[in-house]
């Protein structure tokens, strides 16, 4: 069945990422029961619909991992590349295609580690692309191993007797890097993470977004962190919105809208000026 | 009709004239001799054509950004030597895999490792055709002069189009840096093969189903199709499988999309083999060589034939089969090791001997040489 | 949405009345059992514990007036399994 802006309009909004799901692919998904990236999808779901973006325009791409298999379950361009090339595929995508919007999936693992030299660069050129990072402090696909972000301490299956090293901070590194759109969110938080995934996606420039998500089959199981939901009342507990300046915000994790940056000029627009200039014939 | 403009270029820029008039819209490339002035001189050209380039982190990242433009269009190209090949072929796997068509030139240099960045060298050779990992089916052409660059990278991105699929262009230092008086040649005097469009509606598509010559229907991002791609393997929908039929079905259809149509592909050059006794093998910059030697040899009486494989990958065993089967030696020369000589000992004739004339210190193979060989192989 | 922040600290589990009526029409919520991993995501987080776990696991909507449509059932649920009838 085709679908329609208009045959999405009239239906309510609890079904509406329904009619996002990819035609004959089997659902639901692969992921283990309660895995906050099925949540992270619907979100990402109701994001693009709210800005109703047209499905030909967008462009998932993502790379290799647990979240990194979202793509295929959904009715838009999909590429589901190699383990941390993601953003290298997507910034091959976007600045041949500037008409599209191309949104990145990927994970702790994929962006940080084997993928951390592509999404500094990204980052730093400020190419129009929407990178989710959704990251659930462990390598959930390959079974348990310790992660960039995994906390120092936290117990993984390549850190049996306690993570000795120090983890990244993922959206200081992406600022620092030079993303112009920096927010975070967490998987109990829908609400907050529909608006975050919606204003990222809209922001012209290099948008990163981190998802605290859940891996309790894991990182919950190894660290006896309990259950997925132990997992999202930990989140709800341990995150507090950012700006907030009270005594019980110190010590947690702020979420939202981290850092934002309209000045910042765009990589796309910025060759498009030199293409447009060379095809006038000014510069020689 | 105007004598056609001559003008001296380098083999590399000769690559890039090439590129564009093969409809080049994007290229990503990294820095590394002896393969730079192909990425600067698409930096140069392209934005001129309202195409684009960039100069990305790495050579991973330049063979990636190729492959998803690629996908969402565009014909795309990266130029490197052997250690950025080294770094590219999990994705000239990915391409494979996916059917993603892209151009890949290795301007070739002493290896292995560092190796000799300035000098010349062919012990690639075999790198292209197996480096990526799993049953990977390589298709690489190689020119020996800057005029052949120019067209055999038209025709790379034509086979590349065709057969949806990565096409390596194996030059050497050799050829990419040394200058040549040609005349570029002008639109309609070479074919422009552009990938097949699907005309089905969207909710028919079949992005990996059957075919009758294996290739697909590929659109472009925004085309309406939608379609997913993996690098895991995959059904006709392109889902990912791991059932043991669809596994087969995959990879036949990879691999006989390019070994069942080898006659598009093999090309090869013979010079005085109708009546050659002796036989010389080689590709590239080789080539030029094996070719005046084998002028000289001839004006000496002896009856030599000169035979360049104008496609390294596919081998061309069948035409090396016919053209070699009178003959009673064969010389297989390269700059490397030994490599594309165990292709030939595959498929020379039962009375030729099939010798090597190496040559892996960085210097070109001389006419000399080649002499020398001949005179050893004839007593 | 005002029915976002009464989630926060629900003050008794059904004292307030739902505004919602669901004896004249479906109930709150529907569920796709097929697709339901048996996570307990939405009997957990449920504010006015409208759901009961049958005994696979699966939610059971045993408490439909007390659903305030607050969505965090099927914001939450990774599955897509569950919707609501009235938003």
């Amino acid at each position: 069945m085709t679908t329609t802006a208009e045959s999405v309009a009239e239906q309510r909004r609890s079904d509406v990422h329904l009619s996002y799901l990819r035609p004959h692919k089997k659902f639901p998904n692969l992921w283990c029961p309660g895995c906050g990236n099925g949540i992270v999808m619907s979100s990402l779901v109701r994001a693009i619909d709210k800005l109703g973006l047209p499905r030909d325009e967008v462009a998932l791409v993502s790379g290799i991992g647990c979240s990194s298999r979202m793509p295929v379950y959904l009715d838009f361009q999909a590429l589901h590349t190699t383990h941390g090339r993601a953003l290298a595929f997507a910034t091959g995508v976007k600045f041949a295609r500037p008409d599209l919007k191309v949104i990145v999936i990927t994970g702790d693992g994929d962006a940080l580690s084997i993928g951390g030299n592509h999404l500094i660069h990204a980052c730093r050129r400020n190419i129009d692309i929407t990178t989710i990072l959704i990251n659930n402090y462990i390598y959930g696909m390959t079974g348990g191993q310790v992660s960039p972000t995994t906390p120092s301490g936290a117990y993984a299956t390549t850190t049996p007797f306690g993570n000795t090293e120090k983890h990244f901070e993922p959206c200081d590194l992406a600022k620092g890097a030079g993303a112009t759109f920096v927010a975070r969110t967490t998987v109990y938080h829908t609400p907050q993470m529909d608006r975050v995934l919606a204003d990222a996606i809209a922001h012209h420039g290099f948008s990163f977004v981190e998802v605290l998500s859940n891996c309790h089959t894991y990182f919950g199981r190894l660290n006896r962190l309990g259950s997925a939901t132990a997992l999202l009342q930990m989140f709800k507990e341990k995150t507090t919105s950012v700006g907030k300046t009270e005594e019980s915000a110190n010590g947690k994790i702020p979420i939202g809208v981290l850092h934002r940056d309209l000045e910042t000029t765009e990589l796309c627009d910025e060759y498009q000026k030199i293409v447009d200039s060379l095809s006038k014939g000014k510069q020689g | 009709m105007s004598r056609p403009k001559r003008q001296l270029m380098m083999g590399n820029q000769a690559c890039v004239q090439g590129a564009l008039r093969a409809g080049l819209r994007f290229y990503a490339g990294y820095p590394i001799t002896p393969s730079t002035e192909v990425t600067e001189g698409c930096a140069r050209e392209l934005p001129k054509t309202g195409g684009r380039f960039l100069q990305m982190e790495d050579e991973i990242g330049a063979i990636s950004a190729v492959v998803g433009a690629s996908v969402a269009g565009v014909k795309a190209m990266t130029a490197t030597s052997g250690p950025g090949y080294s770094l590219m072929v999990e994705n000239i796997g990915y391409a494979y895999m996916i059917e993603a068509p892209c151009v890949i030139v290795n301007v070739q240099r002493g290896g292995p490792s560092t190796g000799l960045p300035t000098k010349t060298s062919q012990s690639d050779t075999m790198q292209t055709r197996w480096g990526p990992h799993g049953d990977y089916t390589a298709i690489a052409v190689a020119p020996s002069t800057v005029a052949d660059t120019v067209t055999e990278t038209i025709r790379a991105f034509n086979l590349a189009e065709r057969f949806r699929t990565p096409v390596t262009i194996l030059l050497d230092e050799v050829i990419g840096h040394m200058q040549e008086m040609i005349s570029l040649p002008e639109p309609g005097e070479y074919q422009v093969v552009d990938r097949v469009k699907p005309t089905c509606p969207p909710e028919e598509y079949e992005p990996y189903g059957s075919t009758d010559n294996f290739v697909n229907p590929m659109p472009a991002y925004g085309d309406g199709y939608r379609w997913y791609a993996t690098g895991l393997t995959h059904d006709a929908m392109g889902f990912p499988t791991n059932r043991p039929d669809e596994i087969v079905v995959n990879l036949d259809k990879l691999r006989r999309k390019i070994e069942d149509f080898r006659d598009e592909i093999c090309k090869v050059r013979a010079d005085w083999m109708d009546d050659a006794e002796f036989a010389l093998v080689s590709y590239g910059s080789v080539s030029r060589t094996a070719l005046l030697a084998t002028k000289l040899a001839r004006e000496a009486g002896v009856k030599v034939g000169c035979l360049q494989l104008q496609t390294v990958w596919p081998f061309p065993l069948a035409q090396l089969r016919e053209l070699l089967q009178d003959c009673t030696a064969v010389i297989v020369a390269e700059l490397n090791m030994g490599q594309i000589v165990r292709e030939v000992e595959r498929v020379a004739p039962p009375q030729a001997r099939v010798h090597s004339l190496l040559r892996y210190d960085g210097e070109i193979l001389t006419p000399i040489q080649f002499l020398e060989k001949i005179e050893e192989v004839r007593s | 949405m005002s029915t976002m922040q009464a989630v926060a600290e629900p003050t008794s589990a059904r004292a307030k009345k739902s505004k919602f009526d669901y004896s004249q029409g479906p109930p709150p919520v529907r569920i796709n059992l097929t697709w339901c991993k048996t996570c307990n995501i939405c009997i957990a987080l449920c504010p006015k514990k409208v759901f009961d776990a049958d005994q696979d696991g699966k939610p059971v909507v045993s408490h439909p007036d007390a659903c305030t449509q607050c969505a965090m059932c099927w914001m939450h649920c990774p599955d897509f399994a569950i919707t609501s009838n009235y938003r």
